[in-house]
């Protein structure tokens, strides 16, 4: 049954030079028996990750590495839109660029899949095993008040709304994405809950989480509001 | 069913239940006007209390920082001698 599922993995940058040639590495290294490609979707990084995104072509093969760049910055939903337009596989992944989400995680996500047949699969941080590292207190606290206000308002179902490193069923993802109508991260909100409203297969395996390594993290002030938006949006359409 | 309405439907249950016992009086009048009250703080409070526990316990993994290190020189090491440009050091 393995060896008849492909897995594509989107992966949007901008601006990841560095962090996508290392992640293509770990990817590589940690999935040795599995047929898959990386597909890069990049927004018109000035930094020339799409330069580096040529040189790892070089190296693993265009067959295995597929850039699918857009011109421009046009957010997180449509990239993966995008990206799946473009994959063969039966399930797609979907993962951040900036090596919070660590490639070694994907054959849990996989085996998980497999032995429950789940048509979703989310990296949860808030199990055991699960982790955190390099938040302060703050960040902490602004995670845990935004995980119990979606808890007890929206019952979703999962631990970790706010995650994005996930596997999905090819037709789930497409199904999902052409329902989903948020930006940023509270996208990744929206598709997890509405999965879980349209009673879709949910299943959750541990990550830890290493907030970002090089280049700067993308969270401000005015998330917060987004995010309370976002929790109201859901609770009258879903 | 839209999530609201469900909450909603909670919500005018537990009113509707209050109602009742302000109609029965089977408890004193006074107490049961201020049921109310005691259900908010008690909300409030499984808030606090909720987010208190998880913060103390917030998984954290310092180690998995140092794995990643080592893993970030390793990649360095194979993918720069095969022509990808992964910065100096």
């Amino acid at each position: 049954m393995e060896d008849k599922n492909k897995y594509s993995i989107i992966i949007p940058t901008y601006n990841e030079r560095l962090n996508i040639a290392l992640i293509v590495y770990l990817v590589f290294k940690h999935l040795r028996d599995v047929d898959f490609e990386i597909i890069v979707v990049d927004d018109g990084s000035p930094d020339g990750t799409q330069e580096i995104v040529k040189q790892l072509q070089q190296v693993y093969g265009e067959d295995r590495i597929l850039l699918r760049a857009r011109p421009k910055k046009l957010g997180l939903g449509t990239a993966y839109s995008h990206g799946v337009k473009h994959a063969s596989g039966n399930f797609v992944v979907i993962m951040d660029a900036d090596l919070s989400h660590h490639p070694k995680y994907l054959p849990s996500f996989i085996k998980k899949q497999l032995e429950t047949g789940a048509s979703i699969v989310t990296g949860t941080r808030y199990v055991k095993d699960g982790g955190v590292h390099g938040w302060n207190l703050m960040r902490k606290l602004t995670s845990r008040g935004a995980n119990v206000l979606a808890q007890t308002l929206l019952w979703p179902g999962v631990s970790d709304l706010t995650g994005s490193f996930r596997l999905y069923r090819k037709s789930v993802l497409e199904d999902l994405i052409s329902s989903c109508v948020s930006k940023g991260y509270v996208f990744q909100m929206e598709m997890i809950v509405r999965a879980s409203r349209k009673g879709y297969h949910i299943e959750e395996v541990p990550i830890t989480f290493v907030d970002r390594v090089y280049g700067s993290s993308k969270l401000g002030g005015s998330e917060i509001v987004e995010y309370l938006k976002g929790l109201v949006y859901l609770l009258v359409t879903t | 069913m839209k999530h609201i309405v469900k909450i909603m439907t909670l919500l005018v249950a537990i009113s509707a239940l209050w109602g009742g016992l302000l109609q029965i009086s089977m408890v004193p009048r006074s107490h049961a006007l201020l049921l109310p009250i005691y259900f908010v703080v008690c909300l409030g409070c499984y808030g606090l209390l909720m987010v208190g526990v998880g913060l103390m316990q917030f998984p954290t993994c310092p180690q998995e920082a140092v794995l990643l290190q080592q893993d970030i020189i390793e990649a360095k090491k194979y993918l720069k001698p095969r022509g990808v440009d992964v910065g100096s050091d």
